[in-house]
């Protein structure tokens, strides 16, 4: 059956403006409704005895087989044949978010609690505004102040994302929970691999400026456990350490492990065949993806350290 | 078939001396509402269905159909509509089932020797006797039914979709209590005389299930007191098929919502009327938010009496719309894309249409350079051919472009 087929794990772009939660029911209904059209299976059929027309001779009754369709098999009686299906959704955007938003369906919903322990990072496109601060640092909250920018400069601006980039790097190392000391830990340096695989802060791994005309600028963020309003507090922070003030204008995800914008579908695109086709184009590098960090997360440390100890 | 009726014979006895006052109380009574209280079970009692089997001779030998219980059941039961208490029922015949159980097999033994499976009977006798498993005694599907009643049989040959009417509460034990040769047919008839179409009454019934229930000559009151309104034939037809409840609704009632209408918006007689006919939803939904609806359009919208007026004349759908997507809707539109209240008074459809629709056309034609909607300036978009065309006519047509820019410009967003 279609719906035992559809299985695995793909991703929308989310619009802003839409809660989460209507975007996985939005594609649950659309997927329903294309799966309910196709036709189903043939109603069964019984043997029933009906009285004969004419009788027959005397007292006995005739009676005439006749092959009848089940009428609690008939459309109209049964209803749709799928009612629900399992749509898991991955990392969470809010309401003012968009972007790459990771769906699973059936069985791929099992591939989204491995992604998240593959603690990946996202990144994301943030634009701000400069000159003025509001409550909920999104530029339709109640307003709290109104600076001067002028004096704010591209150097400067990079400056301070510097200034955060080493804080954050810092509680990267510490998050992470390897001994620097060992060669391990330098090997995984080298390669990039260090970050902390439980839960911890939202941490930056890497900030730049995309783009900077007064009085507004736009970054890009990779990060690591975050939420989109810290990604908004991030932005007034910055606005602060300049003598000034900011505001989050955008905050979209372009990427979110190995699924980026190209492989996101638009909501014009939100049909069985494309989500399908979706589905198979990513299984490649989702699997690559996941046996590379859950496996090689346990090759290199509890692998190497049990050795270790052997060698001892 | 001496068997049968020996048996059968037996336990009415037994039944008439236990209980002879109050068991055909209880069979009166238990039929038309639910047993449970949640689901709309319907409460065929299988033991009593073989009484009124066995009472009568056989010689039906209708082995197939049940519909002589039925029509037994429609025949002896009360109004449908009878209001007793489900759960003393329901306690009651639990009590009363298990005593007399313990009776029958009391008595059974000691005066009548009990007939054996392995005696040999004629062939009439074999071919009479029937072997169906019993219909269950509570069920929260009409599925279990269906095959076994005529009513739902045909019913489902109109094209009523049962799985629908089942949900609704109460619709399923209505059903199952009505007779299609007697209640059913006159309705339909009805129905008929009112000129919803023979492919519209599956999908009427659907909707409304509870107008099988109603009274003849109540219905036809209504549809004497709509045309003394001076509403047509086919006015008439088209107001009952798009709003299936209206036919429930008394005299007083319409009369009230009419007048409602005429004195709220202001419009003529003529004017209303067209208005009614062709959103009869207003008729039978709630009044204060259409009260409430027209205070947002004044007050806070800012349209005047006579804009009001153009557009319910226009889009009435408006009167019903939620007032937060209403003021949303309007925010964007005048205060971002800048169309004043003229222009939307002329075309009132854009209020119809999704917010984030509007907003992903709007801010592609702003990209494009296109998002021109004053008509004293060349290349003007009119705002009903922003929001009512499909994707890829408005792709090609008005903004210029491929559908394959409109989605990366989408994602862009």
């Amino acid at each position: 059956m279609a719906a035992a087929e559809l299985a695995g794990v793909f991703a929308v772009y989310k619009p802003a403006g839409v809660a989460w939660g209507r975007v996985r029911e939005a594609v649950e209904t659309r997927l329903l409704r294309e799966l309910n059209a196709a036709p189903g299976r043939a109603p069964r059929q019984q043997v029933r005895f009906l009285p004969a027309s004419a009788p027959g001779g005397g007292g006995a009754v005739g009676l005439v087989a006749a092959r009848l369709p089940v009428l609690a098999d008939h459309p109209l009686v049964r209803g749709p044949r799928f009612k629900k299906l399992k749509i898991g959704a991955g990392h969470r955007l809010d309401v003012k978010a968009s972007g790459v938003f990771v769906l699973g369906i059936g069985h791929g919903n099992k591939l989204l609690t491995d992604r998240y322990n593959c603690h990946l990072t996202r990144v994301y496109t943030v634009g701000g505004l400069f000159g003025k601060a509001t409550d909920d640092f999104s530029e339709t909250g109640n307003l709290v102040e109104k600076t001067t920018f002028d004096h704010i400069t591209r150097e400067k601006l990079e400056r301070i994302l510097a200034v955060i980039q080493g804080t954050n790097q810092k509680a990267l190392l510490m998050y992470s929970n390897i001994d620097m000391k060992t060669q391990e830990a330098y090997e995984l340096a080298v390669k990039g691999l260090i970050r902390p695989m439980g839960k911890s802060p939202p941490i930056i791994t890497a900030v730049r400026c995309l783009q900077f005309a007064l009085p507004e600028f736009q970054l890009e963020i990779h990060c690591l456990h975050e939420t989109q309003q810290y990604l908004r507090k991030m932005v007034h922070e910055i606005g602060l350490e300049l003598k000034s003030s900011a505001v989050c204008t955008q905050v979209r995800r372009i990427r979110d492990g190995v699924f980026t914008v190209d492989d996101a579908l638009p909501r014009t695109q939100w049909n069985l065949q494309s989500i399908q086709e979706a589905i198979q184009s990513c299984q490649l590098k989702v699997e690559t993806e996941l046996e590379k960090t859950l496996g090689h997360g346990e090759n290199s440390l509890l692998h190497q350290l049990g050795e270790g100890w052997r060698h001892s | 078939m001496a068997v049968w009726a020996r048996q059968v014979s037996r336990w009415c006895c037994l039944l008439n001396t236990a209980r002879a006052v109050e068991f055909p109380g209880r069979l009166r009574s238990r039929g038309p509402r639910a047993c449970r209280v949640f689901a709309p079970a319907a409460a065929l009692p299988a033991a009593e269905e073989l009484v009124p089997c066995g009472l009568r001779p056989y010689s039906h030998g209708a082995v197939g159909s049940c519909s002589p219980p039925d029509g037994a059941k429609g025949g002896s039961f009360s109004s449908p509509e009878s209001n007793l208490p489900p759960v003393q029922q329901e306690q009651a015949k639990a009590e009363i089932l298990p005593d007399l159980n313990a009776k029958i097999l009391d008595e059974g033994w000691d005066d009548i020797p009990p007939s054996s499976a392995l005696e040999v009977i004629s062939e009439e006798e074999a071919v009479q006797i029937i072997a169906e498993p019993l219909l269950p005694l509570q069920s929260s599907t009409l599925r279990d039914y269906v095959d076994h009643s005529e009513t739902l049989a045909k019913l489902v040959h109109l094209g009523v979709d049962l799985s629908q009417v089942e949900k609704r509460q109460k619709a399923g034990q209505l059903l199952l209590t009505l007779d299609f040769e007697k209640d059913i047919k006159k309705i339909l008839l009805f129905l008929k005389d009112v000129g919803i179409e023979d492919n519209q009454l599956g999908q009427f019934l659907t909707k409304n299930p509870y107008i099988l229930g109603e009274d003849l000559e109540s219905l036809e009151t209504r549809v004497a007191y709509l045309k003394s309104k001076k509403f047509g034939q086919s006015e008439i037809a088209q107001m009952v098929s798009r709003a299936p409840y209206l036919l429930l609704f008394s005299v007083e009632r319409l009369d009230n919502r009419l007048g409602f209408f005429k004195n709220e918006l202001g419009l003529s007689v003529k004017k209303t009327k067209d208005l009614v006919i062709r959103l009869p939803r207003l008729l039978t939904g709630k009044l204060e938010p259409v009260k409430e609806n027209l205070q947002v359009c004044q007050i806070e919208l800012g349209f005047q009496r006579n804009e009001i007026q153009q557009i319910v004349f226009k889009t009435p759908k408006i009167l019903t719309a939620s007032k937060k997507r209403l003021k949303q809707t309007f925010d964007y539109l005048h205060n971002i894309m800048g169309i004043p209240h003229h222009m939307l008074t002329r075309f009132p459809q854009v209020f119809n249409s999704k917010l984030l629709r509007i907003k992903e056309r709007h801010m592609f034609l702003a990209f494009l350079g296109r998002a021109q909607y004053d008509p004293a300036q060349p290349s003007y978009i009119s705002l009903d051919q922003l929001v009512s065309l499909p994707d890829e006519v408005f792709c090609t047509e008005i903004a210029k472009a491929s559908m394959k820019d409109f989605e990366n410009f989408l994602k862009t967003l």
